[in-house]
């Protein structure tokens, strides 16, 4: 008796204690959790902060007198005069025009306001409308890195302006009259990459991810749930299969590089693909996120209920009926979900693409499987090495698409499971 | 069910299409590789070609002069660069490598010069170093009486009394980077050379000792970003920061450079050598691709036009440091001739 009543003396004179072991126990919980959410929210803040801007242009509108005696171009339909004529003069007197106190000695400094490829864009618009020669026309055109950088960010300590004190004057004053504008960065969206940060865009790259991402997946999909099927429903249990389903697990924890070391060697190599398409991209890709999908596919074939297999093949069901009538479909959302997330990371994947050329400076928006191309979070990584301070709010700005086409996959993958999935 | 069946087939069907087709097809486009260091001035040139005439715009990997070599000398074909940037020479084991491959000739072109600059904060105290300082300061070995030890210098008045009374701390690109091979070859073992010490070291020796840099934490590998390290220096105005001079000019109006020998750091001394820490840049073109690859000729000659690498060039812009207008006019008859490149000359 008394031995009892001891003990449940002691567990008394202990529950405090263990009391407050549980609670410190949760406390280490919600401390991990708060620094995963800090660091997340720190990322997030610094990104976006930094990022916004990117999604903003600057531009001048200005009134260009289309001369032709100015431009040495009488016929905006020849091929040959459209080479030799000066497309910039219109430009810079133009700008002259708004900025009244400006002498002939302040030329180049004019000129250096607006943007290298402004006249390019100029050209273009003649080429596409001949009869605007002799007129004149309010047209809108970017401004001079320099410009958007000064716009975007004068006192800002993270950037160095390099206007002088003149032209910063006259940005200035043009701001207030409103020639010279911030308004929604249209150019990143329509363009490709470019050295001159004002005029670069994503398209290129997001295009390129989009080719390889459908490479990727219509081979990796197929193969990766075929190989499930085989493996779980039909292979034989002995040491052949078990010696694959270690390798599969192994290569699933592979560094990525090693993939594209491998695609150099077979793909470019042995085969003799061109460098830098998307086709072998997707190819390497495929290798990489082959694993992912076994292994997903497989877990998704495995928690179908027995009961439903012995169903079927109590009704006379054939294996393949029973495989494909029955068990696919209800294990097809494991299956897409494992997919997408590992597309999803596929997605964000640069180090195997840098060996077979896809980490590369491509200006043209790719048109083909055999094009050149590169994807998007290259594009951010040769953002963030370039010299030029502009590129910065660039490479922050495609972070963002970048995680937006993440999210919206993740989400959709969510989506398909809360949609598709059978509990039982 | 059906429709999950047939869009299982659809896929199928096309990895299977998209797995077997791969011919070897024609290139249109114009390929490039190499030097990280000429990767800011090539792609410029390459846009503006692209922007200017109807070819397609060039495509530029930056994987660096060594991997650019490699790639270029694998042999002919469309599956092969057509051209290579390098921050040096091509070495003469390379053109045997490019030989052996049946890449037999090339071109050479050196297209103007880099210099590498020791640079901190505006607000730091600069410096005014002897490349032979430099090297008794970041050297993972120096003399002490005769004796070559381990680094025991922790200020920088340690090595000399007119510097700073503050501890040495330089960031600086890693060993894979051409910029590092540079800086080691051009500036310390240069440093290391001014040593009477250095005179007893054979060859190997020589490689080992003048030519590494400290590891114990007073020369800080920053990866190949050069803008991290740009970011750092004004934020730490104890730390100085080692990269090539297109970053100096692009962040002038923050950073300042230490002179070196006496030089400052500037566009005309970098490019009449007169700043000891400068180099020539290069690009090889395989002239076997000439004609076959459209538009390759036409790359050259805007490469090499005024309009480029001129005294109001482009390039400039971007700081490239230009060549001299006699040298640039040597440039263009090249463009037009090819003239082959010869073993004897990279002796």
């Amino acid at each position: 008796m008394t031995d009892q009543h001891s003990q449940a003396e002691l567990v008394r004179q202990s529950l405090k204690a263990r009391y407050r072991k549980e609670r410190r126990f949760r406390a280490y919980g919600i401390i991990a959790i708060a620094i995963a959410l800090a660091a997340l929210v720190t990322l997030f803040a610094d990104i976006i902060g930094k990022g916004y801007t990117g999604f903003q242009k600057t531009t001048v509108t200005l009134n260009v007198d289309l001369d032709g005696e100015i431009m040495y171009l009488d016929d905006a339909t020849d091929k040959r005069q459209l080479k030799m004529a000066d497309f910039v003069e219109p430009l810079v007197l133009a700008l002259m025009k708004e900025i009244p106190d400006a002498t002939e000695a302040d030329r180049d400094a004019i000129k250096d306001l607006i943007n290298p490829y402004a006249s390019v864009t100029l050209r273009e618009a003649l080429e596409a409308n001949p009869g605007w020669l002799g007129t004149t026309r309010t047209m809108t055109f970017l401004t001079h890195t320099d410009v958007d950088v000064y716009v975007k960010h004068a006192g800002d300590e993270g950037y160095s302006i390099k206007l002088n004190d003149q032209q910063k004057a006259w940005v200035d004053e043009l701001e207030s009259r409103g020639i010279v504008d911030t308004s929604f960065n249209d150019v990143f969206f329509s363009g490709g990459d470019s050295r001159d940060p004002s005029k670069a865009g994503i398209l290129g790259a997001v295009v390129g991810s989009l080719l390889t991402m459908f490479v990727t997946l219509a081979l990796s999909f197929p193969i990766g749930v075929a190989a499930a099927i085989y493996l779980e429903e039909f292979a034989p249990q002995n040491k052949f299969t078990d010696f694959i389903e270690v390798n599969i697990n192994n290569l699933a924890a592979v560094p990525s590089i090693i993939f594209g070391l491998l695609g150099l060697a077979v793909f470019i190599n042995l085969f003799g693909m061109p460098r830098s398409v998307p086709v072998v991209g997707g190819l390497v890709l495929t290798l990489m996120t082959l694993p992912t999908i076994i292994i997903s596919s497989r877990a998704a074939i495995k928690s179908v209920p027995p009961s439903i297999r012995e169903a079927a093949e109590g009704m006379g069901a054939s294996k393949m009926q029973v495989v494909l009538h029955h068990v696919l479909p209800l294990a097809m959302p494991g299956m897409l979900t494992g997919s997408i997330i590992g597309m999803a990371q596929a997605l964000g994947e640069t180090a195997p693409l840098l060996l077979i050329g896809m980490v590369a400076f491509i200006v043209d928006v790719p048109n083909g499987f055999f094009d050149s191309a590169t994807v998007l979070p290259v594009q951010v990584f040769l953002w963030a090495g370039s010299p030029e301070l502009a590129f910065i709010e660039r490479a922050s700005a495609a972070i963002m698409v970048l995680l937006a086409f993440l999210i919206s996959m993740n989400a959709l993958a969510i989506w398909l499971r809360k949609r598709l999935e059978r509990r039982w | 069910m059906n429709t999950l069946k047939k869009a299982f087939a659809t896929f199928a069907l096309a990895g299977s299409v998209a797995g077997v087709s791969a011919p070897a097809m024609a290139r249109d486009t114009i390929s490039i590789v190499g030097s990280s260091t000429v990767y800011p001035f090539a792609t410029v040139v390459a846009e503006r070609f692209g922007t200017k005439t109807d070819f397609r715009t060039p495509k530029l990997e930056s994987t660096g002069s060594g991997g650019g070599m490699k790639l270029f000398c694998q042999g002919i074909g469309t599956q092969h660069p057509d051209i290579t940037n390098a921050s040096r020479r091509m070495k003469a084991s390379e053109f045997d490598l490019c030989q052996k491959n049946g890449v037999a000739d090339i071109t050479e072109f050196r297209i103007g010069s880099d210099g590498i600059v020791i640079a901190s904060s505006k607000e730091a105290e600069n410096l005014e170093l002897t490349l032979e300082q430099l090297f008794l300061a970041l050297g993972a070995k120096v003399p002490v009486n005769g004796e070559w030890v381990v680094n025991p210098n922790k200020n920088w008045s340690d090595v000399d009394a007119s510097l700073p009374n503050k501890p040495i701390r330089v960031m600086g690109p890693p060993p894979t980077s051409g910029t590092r091979d540079s800086f080691n070859e051009l500036a310390l073992a240069a440093g290391c050379d001014a040593l009477p010490e250095a005179k007893g070291l054979n060859e190997d020796q020589h490689k080992t000792i003048c030519e590494s840099v400290r590891e114990d934490g007073a020369f800080i590998e920053a990866g190949e970003n050069d803008n991290l390290i740009v970011q750092k220096l004004i934020g730490d105005t104890g730390m100085y920061g080692v990269f090539g001079y297109s970053f100096l000019e692009e962040n002038v109006d923050r950073l300042q450079a230490a002179t070196l020998n006496g030089m400052t750091p500037t566009a005309e001394a970098i490019a009449s050598d007169d700043y000891p820490v400068a180099r020539s840049l290069f690009f090889y073109v395989k002239k076997a691709h000439v004609g076959v690859i459209p538009g390759m000729q036409d790359f050259v000659s805007e490469f090499t036009s005024n309009a480029a690498m001129g005294r109001n060039g482009y390039l400039k812009d971007v700081g490239l440091i230009v060549p001299p207008r006699d040298q640039l006019m040597n440039l263009m008859d090249k463009a037009e001739t090819m003239p082959n490149l010869t073993k004897e000359e990279l002796m």
